[in-house]
């Protein structure tokens, strides 16, 4: 008998089929992935099984009894633990209260039963191989560090089902490799995991069967052991993806168009690289390893306390971002949501902010001149939008990070610094950034890419600076790159 | 039920505007006066300062701020600018300027405090320059009025172009400047970009401190313009005129559909949250209800218009 039986699951938001008669079974002790495209349905149903939605049409049969929810609390009763993409714990309160929030053991009343809190707390991080001390507050914790505490949190429920939801976006390499040997534990002991995530190579790696999603309809169930990754991409997008990188040839001579010498600030230091016009160089680190924080110091967002940087061959000085763009340096952040889009406004506006000045005439905004660019810039990025004018927010991950793109490539940058640019985004929408990314240094733009995925940096990069711990350590021609090599220098060995 | 259902479609779909109707109607029905044109012109000319120092709050509020300064900078402008000119008897348009510098400088002050020192909200910077301001404005009066003001310092209030009464002349032309700068400019755009998200804004090279400062600057021009307006109705500028101002600026911003988290709001909505206090006080007034009751119908009113906007914001 199945653990968990949804039987012809059908979810409806206005305008919108979300979910179309979805049958989904979960066996004991079974890692079971749900794959599909953004906007697939994959959420929605894990949120119905969770209880926090209420589905329109189908049943919900657990362990042989069809079930009604009525809301997240009656999910964990039946013991269902969901551990959300984004992160949810609260920043300002330690490890233990954030495991136990809401559930405090009282001993009396208003008073909490601190040591036993701590105790449990204790076993639990010991368990999710986290070696730290639960006092700590949260906000102290790197991002890795919080996802686990996350799923310390889900599992101090005992589920017997835990979802997780992209739980390894967040997360370097190595920390993946232990997150996997904690699973494959926790299966062991008898919990079912239903594990939603975009990595096809995760999947095929601990999954034991996968059901693939699309626009809202069950396309298959496939044993994991029995089907090859490309049929499982296949699958997921409906059409022949040939290669998820597409080729490209290297351009022309190389021709010096950045040159960084001696950058130093709070979390790196000598950085010294150069970058060519047409090259996209690659960046590949662990999380802290203090990628971002030089990509930010160069854009000009974080102080740098010394170094140099030549713009081909002209000395420059970068105290704001506003100086960076001045010299066609464009920069889009790894967190899209908190640093890149604005979720106020509409997709237009969201595109033309970082070239506002150049649309004013008297202080006025030219807005002749912003529709027709912002339209050629879409068109350009095939940004899939009903028009330039809906929310920001209501398009999918893939589009919004195409906007912020779009903005910089409306400002005709020369330089583009992109801090993960496929971060969250779908197997499709990956390929077409990669191919705008193509088209870009074709033109001669000169980009540089920091990325935690290995096949991401092996199959974009012409050049890759690897780094440990605020420093370049190895620095590997496209034609020398090997993940061994690159792993060597995300670890430190020079 | 069916009716309350199309109410509720109709309560989401217009807001605000559909709530000022309902007002007006009720009011119409309730009292014969209401829909005189001697009325409106009072209705108008009750809410010019209230209207004139919304806009500057509004500002504020678009970037995710708040000016609680309001108040006590109408006041200090209005009483620097009329002991300048009965007391030291300073040329009236001398006068009227010294009053708007005071309000730049002050407005100035308060973005400074907030960009330069890095308070962490502007509640703080505003809360401190409220006190420090309010304070000064009694100090220089001793608490009490200034009266005997000329006519052309007092014309802004009291003057009349044709047959149209000039407060409400300054609240035409400053909606129409205030529209065409929030829609129509540059700064207008970076304003709403950087109150929906600072940090993408500075990313994408806005100097945020340089607009932030700016729009303080703005706010406090209104409040200062504000202050000679009243002054000129009243004929005396005294120091605790601004009293109140601050929270009615705020929720005229709010009710009008502007959120508090900053890059939503509009002019037009604004001055819908405007009329709205000003129809309801004048409405209240007419059916003889007293001052103290009004009080608490207001805060009601506050409430029920953001629930609306809640609503509104989950249907779409």
């Amino acid at each position: 008998m199945d653990l968990v039986e949804m039987q012809g699951i059908s979810k409806f938001f206005p305008g919108v089929v979300a979910l179309n008669k979805v049958n989904f079974d979960l066996r004991k002790s079974e890692l079971h992935a749900l794959i599909g495209e953004n906007g697939a349905g994959k959420s929605t149903l894990v949120k119905i099984l969770a209880g926090v939605y209420k589905k329109d049409k189908g049943k919900i049969i657990i362990e042989g009894k069809e079930r009604e929810f009525a809301g997240p609390q009656n999910a964990y009763e039946i013991g269902i633990s969901v551990v959300p993409q984004e992160l949810e714990l609260e920043p300002y309160m330690n490890i233990a209260e954030n495991v136990f929030l809401g559930r405090d053991f009282s001993r009396r009343v208003f008073l909490k039963d601190w040591s036993r809190m701590l105790a449990e707390t204790k076993s639990l991080l010991k368990k999710v191989g986290l070696a730290v001390d639960p006092t700590i507050l949260c906000e102290e914790l790197s991002v890795a560090q919080q996802k686990m505490v996350s799923i310390a949190k889900a599992l101090s429920y005992n589920p017997r089902i835990l979802v997780l939801d992209e739980p390894t976006a967040a997360l370097a390499q190595k920390e993946i490799k232990r997150f996997f040997s904690i699973l494959k534990e926790l299966k062991k002991s008898g919990t079912s995991i239903i594990y939603i995530s975009h990595r096809i190579e995760e999947i095929k790696e601990i999954a034991d069967r996968a059901t693939v999603l699309r626009d809202g309809k069950k396309i298959t169930t496939v044993d994991v052991s029995k089907t090859n990754i490309q049929e499982i991409v296949r699958l997921m997008v409906g059409r022949e993806l040939k290669d998820v990188f597409p080729k490209r040839e290297r351009v022309s001579a190389p021709k010096e168009i950045l040159r960084v010498s001696n950058l130093l600030g709070d979390k790196f230091k000598n950085i010294s690289f150069s970058l060519q016009e047409g090259e996209i160089l690659g960046v590949a680190g662990l999380i802290g390893a203090g990628r971002s924080e030089t990509a930010k110091g160069l854009f000009g967002d974080i102080k740098t306390k010394g170094g140099e940087i030549w713009l081909k061959g002209k000395r420059i000085r970068i105290r704001s971002p506003r100086d960076a763009i001045s010299h066609k340096i464009g920069y889009v952040p790894e967190d899209r949501e908190m640093e890149g889009i604005v979720p106020t406004t509409n997709l237009k506006e969201n595109i033309s902010l970082a070239f506002l000045d150049d649309l004013s005439k008297f202080g006025f905004i030219n807005k002749k001149k912003e529709n027709e660019i912002v339209k050629k810039v879409i068109k350009l990025l095939r940004i899939r939008a009903p028009s330039p004018e809906v929310n920001i927010t209501t398009l999918s991950g893939g589009n919004r990070q195409k906007a912020i793109l779009a903005r910089w490539i409306a400002k005709d940058c020369e330089i583009l610094i992109l801090d993960e640019p496929t971060i969250g985004i779908d197997v499709g929408a990956k390929t077409e950034i990669y191919k705008i990314m193509n088209e870009l240094v074709e033109k001669g733009v000169g980009i540089t890419m920091i990325s935690s995925e290995l096949p991401e940096i092996l199959g974009m990069s012409d050049r890759i600076l690897t780094m440990h711990e605020g420093e370049i350590t190895q620095e590997i021609e496209r034609k020398d790159a090997s993940e061994e090599r690159v792993i060597e220098g995300m670890v430190g060995i020079k | 039920m069916k009716g309350v259902n199309i109410f509720k479609n109709l309560l989401k779909r217009f807001g605000s505007v559909l709530g000022l109707l309902i007002l007006c109607i009720s009011f119409s029905i309730l009292s014969p006066y209401f829909l005189t044109a001697r009325n409106w012109s009072m209705i108008f000319q009750q809410v010019s300062v209230l209207a004139i120092i919304a806009l500057g709050e509004l500002l504020v509020i678009l970037t995710a701020g708040i000016d609680l300064s309001v108040g006590s900078l109408l006041a200090l402008s209005m009483v620097v600018m009329a002991k300048a000119e009965v007391e030291y008897g300073v040329n009236p348009f001398l006068a009227l300027l010294i009053g708007i510098l005071v309000g730049l400088g002050f407005g100035l002050s308060n973005g400074l405090l907030y960009t330069k020192l890095h308070l962490p909200h502007p509640f703080i910077s505003t809360l401190g320059m409220m006190m420090i301001a309010g304070g000064l404005a009694l100090v220089l009066t001793k608490g009490y009025p200034i009266p005997g003001l000329s006519p052309t310092v007092r014309f802004l209030g009291t003057g009349q172009l044709g047959p149209i009464p000039m407060p409400l002349v300054c609240i035409i032309v400053c909606y129409l400047a205030f529209h065409i700068f929030l829609t129509q400019t540059v700064l207008g755009r970076k304003i709403y970009a950087i109150g929906g998200n600072r940090e993408a804004a500075k990313l994408s090279g806005i100097n945020v401190s340089r607009v932030l400062i700016l729009v303080y600057c703005i706010a406090g021009f209104t409040f200062a313009l504000g202050g000679i307006i009243l002054a000129g109705r009243v004929n005396s500028a005294f120091p605790l005129a601004g009293k109140g101002y601050e929270l009615d600026a705020i929720a005229a911003v709010i009710i009008g559909g502007a959120s508090f988290f900053g890059g939503k709001g509009s002019v037009g909505g604004t001055l819908i949250g405007v009329l709205i206090i000003g129809v309801l006080r004048n409405g209240l007034n007419l059916l003889n209800v007293s001052p103290f009751a009004q009080m608490s119908i207001m805060g009601a009113v506050i409430i029920i218009a953001v629930y609306v906007d809640v609503l509104r914001r989950r249907a779409s």
